[in-house]
C-alpha cells in the first residue's frame, strides 16, 4: 500500500535558523498518525512546512502523488488538505458564521453546515457573535469544523487540545474518532499522549528536527520508558 | 432676516453645503485609503493623483470621444481601477516584504511622477468641465439655493460610501478581505488567492479616487494638481478617523467637511487650518483615533 502524504529527507528553515533535519514520515490514507515531542523540535514546523507556509525548504512531500513543493500556499489546500494551527486562528472581526464559511470548499464530500452545527451545537448558537468571544474550547471546534466543510481529505491538526479542560478534550476525541469512521486521513501533533493514545493508529517521535522513533498504537505501553525519557514527563 | 447664533442662516446653510460638499470627497477619498492600508499596509500617497486621473478620463473621454459625464462616471473608475492593479501586480507587490516605508516613498514617486506628465502634457491651469444637462440649474429650498449637481454629489457619494461599507462589513468577498487583514498567511492556506485579495483592492482603493475624481471635474476644475491640494487634508481626516477603519473613515470625512464649513462662518480665518487642528487634539487624547480599535 503506498501512502497518502509521503514526506522525505524534509529540511525547512526559519531565516537562518536550520529547524528541520531531514524529516522522514508517511501518512497511509484513513489513518491517524501523531507527532509526538518536545516543545521546540520541530513538530509544527513540520505541518507548516507541509502546507506550505514556511516556505524555506528542501526536499519531498507528496499527497496522493501530488507535489506539494512546486505548489503556491494557495494552490497546496486545493490539494485536499487543511491546517488548523495551534493558535486557532479565529478571525476577531469575523462573525462565527463567517469563520466556518471562510475557507472555500475544495472539493464535494465535506460536511455541510447542517452537519456541523449538529456536531458542534454551541457554535450554531453563537454563529452570530464575533469569533474570538468564543471560549477557547468553542474556539477549538470552529477551527476544526471549518476545515471539515471544505471537503479536505486529509487534515493537519496541531495540539487540539492544548489549555482546554478535560471534558473539552473527551469531546474533541469524539470528533477526531468519527472522523475516522468518515475515512480523514489525520496528522496529529500533541505533547498530551494519553489523549493521543485514544486516538492515534501511528505514532512518531520528534527529536531535534528529526523523527526519532516510530511505531503502532498497539507498542504504546512498551515505549513508555522512552516516551517519558524523551519527552521530559 | 432670520439668524442662527448672528448669523444668516443663507450663509450657514451655504457653508454647511460647502461643508457637505467637501466631506463627500473626504469621505470617499479617505475610505479609499483606509481599504487600501487595512489590508495591503501602505500608505498610498498616489491617492491623489488617482483622483486627478479619474478627472481627466471624463475630460479626455468628452474632448476625445464625446463620452459624456454619465460614461464617465462608469468609464473613469474602471480605468483608473485597471491603472492601479497593474501598478499593484507589476511594482507595489514587490515592495510588501519590505519596510512599509518603501510602499509610501513608492506611491509618493508615483504621485510625482503621474502629475509631472499630466502637467507637462495639459498644461497647470485649471480646464473647466460642464456638469450634464440634466443635473444643471438648481433648487430654492426657501432658506436657500440648492444647486442640483451639488445635491447629486452628496447622495451619490454617500451611496457610494455605504455600499463599499456594505461590500467589507456584510458580503463574503469583504469577510475574505477582513481575515486577510487579520492574517493574511492562513487565509492563503485555507486555498485563498491572497495575492489577487490585494491587487482587487489596491484597485478598489484607486477606483475610487478616480470616481471621486469625475465628481469633482464639474465643481473644482480639472487640474494635474488638483489631487495634491486635497490629499493632505485626506490623511489628516484617515488619521483623525482612525487608519484601516472603514466606517470610521466615512464618518469622519462628512464630520470635518461639515466643520470645516462651519469655521468659516463663523472664524474664517481658521477655516484652513481647523483640521489639522482637530487632528493634533485627536492625537493627544486618542492616538488611535476617533474609530481606531487600539485606544
Amino acid at each position: 500500500m503506498t501512502a497518502l502524504l509521503e514526506v522525505r529527507d524534509l529540511h525547512a528553515w526559519y531565516g537562518e535558523s536550520h529547524v528541520l533535519h531531514g524529516v522522514n514520515m508517511h501518512v497511509n490514507k484513513g489513518e491517524t498518525v501523531c507527532i509526538l515531542g518536545r516543545n521546540g523540535m520541530g513538530k509544527t514546523t513540520t505541518l507548516r512546512s507541509i502546507m506550505g507556509i514556511v516556505r524555506k525548504r528542501e526536499g519531498r512531500i507528496t499527497l496522493g502523488g501530488q507535489d506539494l513543493m512546486a505548489m503556491a500556499l494557495h494552490r497546496t489546500a486545493r490539494a485536499g488538505i487543511g491546517y488548523v494551527p495551534e493558535e486557532r486562528g479565529i478571525f476577531a472581526t469575523l462573525t462565527v458564521e463567517e469563520n466556518l464559511m471562510l475557507p472555500p470548499q475544495i472539493a464535494s464530500g465535506g460536511m455541510t453546515v447542517d452537519e456541523i452545527y449538529r456536531l458542534f451545537p454551541n457554535l450554531e448558537e453563537r454563529r452570530r457573535s464575533p469569533g474570538t468571544k468564543l471560549s477557547g474550547g468553542e474556539q477549538q471546534m470552529l477551527a476544526m469544523a471549518r476545515i471539515l466543510r471544505t471537503g479536505a481529505t486529509t487534515l493537519l491538526l496541531d495540539e487540539p487540545t492544548e489549555g482546554l479542560a478535560p471534558v473539552i478534550i473527551d469531546a474533541i476525541g469524539e470528533v477526531l474518532r468519527e472522523l475516522r469512521k468518515r475515512g480523514m486521513t489525520v496528522v496529529l501533533v500533541e505533547q498530551n499522549f494519553r489523549f493521543a493514545a485514544k486516538v492515534a493508529d501511528r505514532f512518531y517521535v520528534m527529536d531535534h528536527g528529526q523523527m526519532s522513533h516510530e511505531f503502532p498504537v498497539g507498542e504504546l505501553a512498551a515505549r513508555m520508558d522512552m516516551l517519558h525519557e524523551t519527552l521530559g514527563v | 432676516m432670520t439668524m442662527v447664533f448672528g448669523v444668516p442662516i443663507q450663509a450657514l446653510m451655504g457653508q454647511l453645503l460647502v461643508g457637505l460638499i467637501n466631506g463627500s470627497f473626504y469621505a470617499l477619498l479617505s475610505l479609499g485609503l483606509a481599504v487600501i492600508f487595512g489590508l495591503l499596509r501602505v500608505i498610498n500617497f498616489a491617492h491623489g493623483a488617482q483622483y486627478m486621473l479619474g478627472a481627466f478620463v471624463a475630460l479626455l473621454a468628452l474632448n476625445w470621444f464625446g463620452l459624456n459625464y454619465w460614461f464617465a462616471l462608469i468609464l473613469a473608475p474602471l480605468v483608473v481601477g485597471l491603472f492601479g492593479a497593474l501598478i499593484e501586480r507589476s511594482m507595489l507587490s514587490r515592495l510588501y516584504k519590505l519596510d512599509h516605508l518603501y510602499g509610501l516613498l513608492f506611491t509618493f514617486g508615483l504621485a510625482l511622477t503621474l502629475e509631472g506628465l499630466f502637467r507637462w502634457q495639459f498644461g497647470a491651469s485649471g480646464q473647466p468641465y460642464a456638469p450634464p444637462a440634466a443635473l444643471t440649474g438648481g433648487m430654492n429650498l426657501g432658506f436657500m439655493f440648492l444647486p442640483i449637481y451639488r445635491g447629486w454629489v452628496i447622495v451619490f457619494s454617500l451611496v457610494v460610501c455605504i455600499a463599499v461599507w456594505a461590500l467589507i462589513e456584510k458580503t463574503q468577498l469583504g469577510a475574505k478581505l477582513r481575515a486577510a487583514t487579520e492574517n493574511p498567511t492562513l487565509v492563503q492556506s485555507f486555498g485563498i488567492n491572497v495575492p489577487m485579495l490585494l491587487t482587487l483592492t489596491y484597485a478598489l482603493g484607486a477606483g475610487l479616487a478616480g470616481l471621486a475624481g469625475v465628481l469633482a471635474a464639474p465643481i473644482y476644475q480639472v487640474s494635474p494638481l488638483m489631487g495634491t491640494n486635497l490629499i493632505i487634508v485626506v490623511f489628516a481626516v484617515v488619521v483623525v478617523g482612525g487608519m484601516g477603519s472603514i466606517m470610521g473613515a466615512i464618518v469622519t470625512g462628512y464630520l470635518l467637511g461639515v466643520a470645516e464649513g462651519l469655521t468659516k462662518v463663523f472664524y474664517p480665518e481658521a477655516s484652513n487650518i481647523v483640521i489639522f487642528v482637530i487632528m493634533a487634539i485627536v492625537l493627544i487624547l486618542r492616538p488611535a483615533g476617533l474609530f481606531g480599535k487600539e485606544a
